[in-house]
């Protein structure tokens, strides 16, 4: 949870990513940092996501990123 | 058949008068009929396009949802016996199956799409070479008529088969159903693209008309007219002389052709979405909304995020993310890192992505180089704009001017003239004239021209000015209104009276002001030809 | 109870819900009747011939005789000079290119009001085999009232890109005549001022014939089927009712008639046992003089040439057709004093328009400065 929190604050410092949920839906983040996120993702946890995982509601928050990463490791 | 005739207006009432009166469960079989005899308006001949498509599409999905339920029933029956390497191998070789009815499925679909539309294209330009190299032989153009609206359905389908792939439902197992969804009327002529999961529901239900379906629908399809008559099609009469011109229009006319341009496709192009979302909204069947006020867009990446978003978004869930997050795509970005450095290796999967993409969105549009330069220009800003970032937000911390009023006004104007300028390049008939015309811009100063009047030459009237300055302010005012939430539920507040009223000036204005009729050429939606 | 009236409260303001829509749609509608009137070319002044179709509707509808063709009956046929000399009632369905379909519509209009006992055709128009122009449809078709026949006549006459429905709806032909409104359009609004003497437009004015034109050699002289058709219909149509039928061809020299037509006509008129009366070949007989009797070098008759032709015509109807002479019967006499009144009245005018401007200003002449 730690690294992909600071993922997520390596491309914007100014946001709290522990409390925001709708990181997608608000536009916080945008196509380019999610392709970002998950190449760090595959760097760090060795995990490939494919592009059918890449829907706002596994985006929408560090929890939720979080989650997708534990369900993808586990397969 | 455009939108836009009294045929269109009688084809609907019709539609919607038999629908009203069929049984529940027949009803989206007529809208699939009406769908096909609207089909035929463009000519006949055209049917097997569309026909091939969707039930191309329809055996492909049908063999994917097989195979994944083989697999899962597999998966079940031997939950105990498999180890989980045994387990993974045993997906990764169905989903190759699916893969392959996946490719070859789009194979034949894009390739349809690409023999029809590019063909002259590819035959022009190896004449152009055959022609530098100093030869005689000249290819003949094979003049494909390209069926209506093939460019948004054949997205459409591929969308869904991409989705059934990816198992995010299940598939449609009703051929029939599935031929409405690819050819369902009011999306035919120019979009919106729409998603499966998003219209199965209603667009089978065949629910009945509700007074409130019908008045809304009907209030949008009247505020499309609006856009399209008393706009667009005025305006596009200075747009064309401007651009049809070019010796006697140069310098500030660009500049105003630019602009004129940018109105006429943003009234033509919205207003026959709202048209087409109108008419589906009679029918209680949610279209997926195209456009969120782009020219309030302060950066262009935003703006792409609110203008045709239907196949922006399009772009990036089938093409963007899963090229960039392929993984080719991440080992070439691994080995840049390791062997050129950090800052290339983080930005080669977006970049590569980010210019096939544009590349694609540009031809996409049409079959041109204008096109292609058009969409890498726009990918060039949006990869500056990107990287300048950083520096902005210095620049801004420094001057404390970042979220002021007018900083906000100066970046929604500076994007409304960069995408006004790369627009341009769909207007002059080819690249290198179109940066003549720029450079014109800048050699010739003849501002004071349009005051003497030059705007009188364009082939609009004073009358015509006087319609489309209120007619313009009234498209600002409604997108103004639009940012506190959606303009007709506001105006539904008000009393009876004023929402009558409101109705039937448009009404009236529709009818009178309109371009139409004898004495204007009808010209056809602007994005049709897409 | 309590239900009851609860119930009937509610179908009350339901009622009077429905009440307000309905009188919002008629106000609505009312408004763009208006609107559409408005909008609608008036021709009073200019381009008079735009007001010929529609005046007949007011006529008290009883003539023995019924014209229908171009310009060639609606500027050389005086119907009040019928009247004075021979006592024959008439009426003038003529309008600009009217072309043979269009005739035949209006005949079948005309005769759902009443049954003349002779009716007349001008030929010319089988020159033309298929629509021409929108401007002349709409000069013709817009002045009629909304009805069957009237569909059948767009729909025989339309161009290919005009539409149907502007026909029904003529705003929505007119629209964009905003711009141009004048004053004339609200004068006119509601009423338009009769231009007509029975369907005959009235010139006094003078341009005397310079040159007789030769006519250029064509392709091919026969007339089109599509005319045939028509005018196979409009004999049928005079046959079955009883109504003789009569041909001709009005002594205007141009656009030149063919002999190679002429004999067409000529073997039409045998073959269905039908008078064809060629009036260029009796100019003289009829005392036409075409340096003083038209008004544009020989395309129109002025007032002087339609006297003497249905003067000479007159003669022709009342001693071969026996056409009745109403001069004595009181009902008819009331009708045709007003008429004639008018008809000099206008004369009158028109002479004092060409001394005060030299050309008839308010009789669709356009000046001579131009």
């Amino acid at each position: 949870m730690d690294t992909i929190l600071e993922i997520l604050r390596g491309l914007h410092p100014d946001i709290d990513f522990e409390s925001c949920d709708s990181l997608v839906d608000d536009k916080i983040i945008d196509s380019f940092d999610i392709v970002s996120i998950i190449s760090d993702l595959n760097d760090e946890f060795d995990i490939t996501i494919p592009a059918e995982e890449i829907v706002p509601e596994n985006f929408n928050s560090a929890k939720a990123i979080y989650a997708m990463v534990e369900r993808l490791m586990e397969e | 058949m455009l939108f836009t005739t009294s045929r269109f207006i009688f084809f609907l009432l019709g539609v919607i008068l038999i629908y009203q009166l069929l049984p529940q469960k027949f009803r989206w079989i007529w809208l699939l009929i009406s769908s096909y005899i609207f089909y035929c308006f463009s000519g006949i001949k055209h049917l097997i396009y569309i026909t091939v498509t969707s039930f191309s599409t329809y055996l492909a999905s049908i063999m994917l949802d097989r195979i994944q339920k083989e697999q899962a029933s597999y998966l079940k029956e031997n939950k105990e016996s498999l180890s989980r390497e045994e387990r993974k191998a045993y997906k990764a070789a169905m989903k190759s199956r699916q893969r392959r009815w996946l490719v070859l499925c789009m194979l034949l679909n894009f390739g349809i799409l690409a023999v029809l539309k590019y063909t002259d294209f590819m035959i022009a330009n190896i004449n152009g070479i055959l022609g530098a190299a100093g030869s005689k032989r000249q290819l003949a153009f094979m003049n494909f008529v390209l069926p209506l609206g093939i460019s948004f359905y054949t997205f459409q389908t591929m969308g869904y088969l991409i989705d059934v792939y990816r198992e995010k439902y299940p598939a449609e197992k009703n051929p029939f159903k599935l031929a409405l969804f690819t050819s369902f009327f009011p999306q035919l002529i120019q979009g919106p693209i729409n998603r499966f999961d998003e219209l199965k529901e209603s667009l089978f239900a065949g629910r009945k008309l509700t007074i409130n379906n019908v008045s809304f629908g009907t209030q949008r399809i009247l505020w499309g007219f609006f856009k399209k008559l008393v706009i667009a099609d005025r305006l596009l009469v200075a747009v064309s002389t401007i651009i049809h011109n070019t010796d006697e229009y140069q310098g500030v006319y660009v500049l105003v052709g630019m602009f004129f341009y940018a109105i006429t496709l943003y009234a033509d192009f919205t207003g026959g979405i709202d048209i087409a979302i109108g008419v589906a909204e009679i029918f209680g069947i949610p279209f997926r909304e195209n456009f969120e006020r782009p020219f309030f867009s302060k950066s262009i990446a935003e703006y792409w995020r609110r203008w045709h978003m239907s196949l922006s978004s399009w772009f990036r869930d089938y093409m963007f993310y899963p090229i960039s997050v392929s993984k080719p795509m991440l080992d070439l970005s691994k080995f840049c890192r390791k062997h050129v450095g950090d800052w290339l290796g983080k930005r080669i999967p977006i970049y590569l992505a980010s210019i096939i993409v544009w590349f694609t969105t540009g031809i996409w549009h049409g079959a041109a180089w204008n096109f292609v330069v058009w969409g890498l220009l726009n990918c060039l800003v949006i990869l500056v704009s990107q990287e300048c970032t950083p520096l902005y937000e210095k620049f801004h911390n420094r001057l404390k001017v970042g979220n002021s009023f007018w900083y906000r006004m100066f970046q929604v104007l500076r994007t409304f003239w960069l995408m006004s300028f790369l627009r341009t390049l769909d207007c002059y008939q080819n690249v290198g004239l179109t940066f003549r015309m720029y450079s014109t811009i800048f050699t010739r100063f003849n501002l004071m021209e349009l005051f003497r009047g030059g705007l009188m030459k364009l082939g609009l009237t004073r009358y015509d000015y006087i319609v489309l300055v209120p007619a313009v302010c009234l498209l600002l005012l409604v997108s103004l209104t639009g940012r506190k939430g959606s303009v007709r539920k506001q105006l539904s507040a008000k009393p009876v009276m004023v929402r009558y009223l409101v109705y039937f000036a448009i009404f009236l204005a529709v009818l009178i002001l309109g371009a139409y009729g004898v004495g204007y050429d009808s010209s056809q939606f602007i994005y049709s030809r897409f | 109870m309590k239900v009851k009236r609860i119930m009937s409260k509610l179908k009350f303001l339901m009622h009077k819900k429905f009440l307000a829509n309905l009188a919002a749609v008629s106000i609505a509608l009312l408004i763009i009747i208006l609107l559409q009137s408005l909008l609608m070319p008036k021709y009073v002044t200019a381009i008079p011939e735009g007001n010929l179709v529609r005046e007949y509707y007011d006529e008290v509808k009883k003539h023995d005789l019924i014209f229908i063709g171009d310009c060639e009956v609606f500027s050389n046929f005086s119907p009040v000079t019928l009247w004075e000399k021979y006592g024959i009632t008439s009426y003038i369905r003529g309008s600009a290119q009217q072309l043979v379909w269009q005739s035949y519509y209006l005949l079948k209009e005309t005769l759902t009001y009443e049954k003349p006992k002779v009716v007349v055709f001008n030929v010319l128009a089988l020159k033309y085999n298929e629509p021409q122009k929108e401007a002349y449809n709409r000069l013709t078709l817009d002045g009629m009232k909304l009805s069957p026949i009237k569909l059948e006549a767009v729909k025989a006459s339309k161009m290919e890109d005009e539409s149907f429905i502007s026909y029904v709806f003529p705003i929505l032909r007119y629209h964009s005549r905003w711009s141009e409104l004048t004053a004339e359009d609200f004068k006119y609004i509601f009423k338009r001022d009769t231009v007509s003497h029975n369907g005959f437009l009235m010139r006094v004015d003078v341009k005397p014939v310079t040159t007789v034109p030769e006519g250029r050699k064509l392709a091919d002289y026969q007339f089109g089927e599509n005319s045939y058709a028509y005018l196979d219909k409009i004999t049928k149509l005079c046959k079955d009712n009883g109504i003789e039928l009569i041909l001709i061809k009005s002594p205007s020299i141009y656009p030149y008639w063919y002999k190679e037509w002429d004999e067409q006509m000529v073997a039409y008129a045998e073959k269905n046992n039908l008078r064809y009366i060629n009036f260029l070949d009796l100019t003289d007989e009829i005392g036409i003089d075409y340096s003083t009797d038209t008004y544009d070098a020989g395309l129109h008759l002025n007032l002087s040439g339609a006297e003497k032709l249905s003067d000479y015509f007159g003669r022709i109807l009342k001693d071969e057709y026996g056409l009745e002479d109403h001069r004595n019967d009181e009902e008819y006499r009331q009708i045709w004093e007003k008429k004639v009144d008018f008809y000099y009245a206008m004369k009158e005018d028109q002479y004092r328009e060409l001394k005060e401007y030299g050309y008839l200003k308010s009789y669709g002449a356009a000046s001579p400065d131009n």
